[in-house]
């Protein structure tokens, strides 16, 4: 153990808070289950899913893991490094279009997958 | 001179530039690994199935999207009570923490069993890692035959996840009264975790291929 003890852990949100993050956690899955079902265009249906789940794991990761409350380096040493790492790999995406536009048709289906069918 | 001041300084030892100690940096070092193989998974299945020309959405209201979302509900539910444990663990309750975790553990439980038996269901329709069931063939002309795959291997691996955070919680909750608040924290930031794992995997594997007909 070093000559310096862990700072004592500091109760930074109450019942009321987390409960209510809570509720717009289970309010952002109803709409998402929602919106499921209804038809419009793929892209921007993916879209808004995607925008809410992060929402979502923002939402989780400040409140539910402490992350909102802890230090700032902490924050900027796991975040950034996360995201650019999640956003490299969208790199692959334009290869994916452009094989799927050269598979075989098979005709009369309604589009339930990528952008290019 | 410059010297002292960096021995003194933050950074020169000894003291914890994060404020979180070493065990709690170490699991959100994990979880920060972990997010980028679920990240690589999701994002191929996402490759694949943006390449394909046609892909199942074989998901019914009932039983799929049903039971999925309440393994959401179930899921979210936990990460409050795993919150309220931490709560009681911070004010030094520690009956009241165990009997939160132990809440915690029974939602997961719950996920488990919902999970396990949509699989049963969608195993004993003829899904198998990389090959659809023949109504599905038919249905969706050309779909791939990596539907098995990337739900498996994506739903398989979280539950693995899961499952091991029970065994791991079910160790904190026995463990509680030996055990430091940091670490019902740390136990807390792994399950927290699963969850927002989850976040993604429902919409993009279950919303994203409802069956409208079903």
């Amino acid at each position: 153990m070093s000559a310096h003890t862990e700072e004592e852990p500091h109760d930074a949100g109450t019942t009321k808070l987390f409960v209510s993050v809570w509720v717009w956690l289970l309010v952002m899955t109803a709409v998402e289950v929602f919106l499921g079902y209804i038809h419009f265009d793929l892209k921007m249906k993916l879209t808004i899913l995607l925008g809410l789940s992060i929402i979502k794991a923002a939402l989780i990761m400040a409140y539910f893991m402490h992350l909102r409350f802890e230090r700032l380096s902490l924050i900027l040493t796991l975040v950034p490094a996360m995201v650019m790492c999640i956003c490299l790999l969208f790199v692959f995406f334009p290869d994916s279009f452009r094989s799927s536009s050269l598979r075989y048709k098979f005709s009369g289906h309604d589009q339930t997958t990528g952008v290019n069918p | 001179m410059q010297a002292e001041q960096v021995i003194s300084g933050e950074w020169g030892g000894g003291a914890f530039p994060y404020r979180v100690g070493h065990r709690k940096l170490g699991m959100w070092l994990f979880i920060v690994s972990d997010s980028l193989t679920f990240s690589a998974l999701l994002i191929g299945y996402s490759y694949v199935r943006a390449s394909s020309d046609n892909w199942p959405t074989p998901f019914p209201f009932w039983p799929s999207i049903i039971f999925s979302s309440v393994m959401t509900l179930c899921l979210l539910s936990s990460s409050l009570t795993m919150v309220m444990a931490v709560k009681a663990s911070a004010r030094g309750d520690k009956a009241g923490a165990r009997k939160w975790i132990w809440g915690t553990i029974l939602g997961g439980a719950s996920f488990i069993v919902l999970h396990l038996i949509e699989w049963n269901h969608l195993i004993s329709e003829g899904l198998r890692p990389f090959a659809l069931p023949d109504e599905w063939a038919h249905r969706w002309p050309g779909a791939s035959p990596l539907f098995g795959a990337t739900f498996f291997a994506i739903t398989g691996l979280h539950m693995f996840h899961v499952f091991t955070g029970l065994i791991y919680l079910a160790s904190v909750a026995v463990m509680v009264k030996r055990l430091k608040h940091e670490d019902v924290e740390i136990s807390g930031l792994y399950w927290h975790f699963v969850d927002l794992v989850w976040m993604f995997v429902f919409p993009m594997i279950y919303l994203l291929s409802v069956d409208f007909k079903g």
